[in-house]
């Protein structure tokens, strides 16, 4: 019955989705309630940089076509958000909200993604050091140890989603999680090392073999940026 | 709605399937000599290049020799524990290899429809005057064919993530209505007195290799290699009728 409902609701919000929004917008210029919007960051090296990882092509179209377009719908449901807790619309706003949880999730999570990769030039794949390679001993034994665990839960996704190594904030520990689709990794876990395992990520490089991307991406995962993550 | 070589089309299903089921439960306290049922691919109703220019030869290819094939591989080694942990009355393994045995099951299922569902587009079976009957109980129920299109490309281009956009026929007793859902990942139709009329893969797999991420073009170029021919026979009989693919495949 559940599932039954969630479908209906998926058609409709999508129904709404493909709606004109035009006569919003133009609602909406001039008002106040208009916040700072989300942009597309640079990315910290070029699109060939992780090859031959993450070939140039899919970086390219991951960043400036799959990433931004999480931005501009972010921004889109963000200011639809606004407009409904202007008039407080309270059907409204819950029903934009898991599409702000899908686009808003996706411009985190490729924030987070491109930041913790890193061309083998600039110390991508250098293994951790300090406290956050401590942590990873602590729990895992070894970082190859660590790093099996991760690709057995990449291996393990069905459908689109993530994996990340997260920090417990309750316990300060480190841990293996992964997320459905867009969702992101907030409340009482930090994100601190993620992998994309959306089917865009690989397939134009790596078609099914999903599991040759998920061996070759440690050779471009940047540890330095993933240990100022962990506190 | 239903004719009557719907229902006999089913019953000799049937009576086919019966022989193989009677078989397993002649035995019922031999249980290590029985054997799983294994799963193969099915063959494609056509080359993997029919669909071209709408989908090339590459995803074709790709989609059915890999990616249908590691569903069913999975779903057959998972079958196959799933036995084991009854035959150790292991409740506990037969629950955790339910999640798994879904997902590839759904897999096996929604490809081997979706493959049937498609035809090359020069082909009359193509064509919406293929689905004469199906096509009258569209347009009561949304207006007309273009607007119907409109829906189901909405619903699929809504989808957050993988998943399938499917025509199903909902039997409720003497009634029968169309309606278009979404499902996500490989969960499959299976609801109660739900038929998969046709489904529209939407992982990304399905149309990468040539629309990259304009999956708007996929869904717009997916109408031309619809096969309406099959949509019919499917609206018209029942969900046996519709699921007879599989049996076939075992």
């Amino acid at each position: 019955m559940n599932s039954t409902l969630l479908r209906t609701t998926a058609v409709r919000s999508a129904l709404r989705a493909a709606a004109p929004k035009a006569s919003t917008r133009a609602g909406l210029a001039g008002t106040t309630f208009v916040r700072g919007k989300a942009t597309l960051p640079d990315l910290p090296y070029d699109y060939g940089a992780l090859e031959p990882s993450i070939s140039g092509k899919i970086m390219e179209l991951h960043h400036k076509n799959h990433h931004n377009t999480y931005v501009t719908s972010y921004n889109n449901f963000t200011e639809q958000m606004a407009e409904a807790e202007h008039k407080s619309d309270i059907a409204a706003k819950i029903a934009l909200q898991p599409l702000i949880n899908f686009h808003g999730g996706g411009h985190l999570n490729h924030s987070l993604f491109w930041e913790n990769l890193a061309p083998t030039s600039q110390g991508g794949g250098e293994p951790p050091s300090g406290p956050l390679a401590q942590a990873i001993n602590d729990g895992y034994g070894s970082l190859d140890a660590m790093k099996e665990k991760f690709n057995t839960a990449l291996a393990g996704i069905q459908g689109s989603g993530w994996a990340w190594l997260v920090q417990d904030t309750q316990t300060g520990n480190v841990m293996i999680q992964t997320y459905a689709n867009q969702d992101p990794v907030v409340g009482r876990f930090r994100p601190i090392l993620g992998i994309d395992a959306w089917e865009h990520a690989y397939y134009l490089q790596y078609q099914n073999r999903k599991a040759e991307y998920f061996k070759a991406i440690w050779d471009v995962i940047n540890w330095k940026a993933a240990g100022k993550r962990f506190k | 709605m239903r004719g009557s070589s719907g229902v006999a089309a089913t019953f000799w299903s049937f009576l086919s399937i019966s022989s193989s089921v009677l078989a397993l439960e002649q035995q019922p306290f031999q249980f290590e000599a029985m054997s799983v049922p294994t799963y193969t691919l099915p063959p494609l109703p056509y080359a993997y290049d029919a669909l071209e220019p709408h989908i090339s030869a590459q995803i074709m290819e790709l989609h059915h020799g890999k990616h249908h094939q590691t569903y069913i591989t999975n779903l057959n080694a998972a079958l196959k524990s799933q036995a084991e942990a009854v035959h150790a009355a292991d409740i506990t393994t037969q629950v955790a290899l339910q999640q798994g045995i879904k997902f590839n099951a759904g897999g096996h299922i929604n490809h081997s429809l979706f493959w049937q569902n498609l035809a090359p587009a020069s082909s009359v079976d193509a064509k919406s005057s293929a689905a004469p009957k199906l096509l009258k109980q569209i347009q009561a129920t949304w207006g007309d064919e273009a607007k119907f299109k409109e829906a189901f490309n909405a619903a699929l281009l809504g989808i957050q993530g993988s998943g399938w956009g499917w025509l199903i026929k909902v039997e409720t007793g003497k009634e029968q209505r169309l309606a278009i859902v979404t499902t996500k990942d490989q969960d499959p139709v299976v609801g109660k007195g739900e038929v998969p009329i046709f489904g529209v893969d939407m992982w990304e797999h399905a149309y990468y290799l040539q629309y990259l991420n304009g999956k708007a073009a996929y869904v717009q170029n997916i109408w031309n290699v619809i096969n309406w021919k099959t949509a019919e026979e499917r609206f018209l009989g029942t969900r046996a009728d519709a699921f007879k693919v599989l049996k076939a495949s075992i």
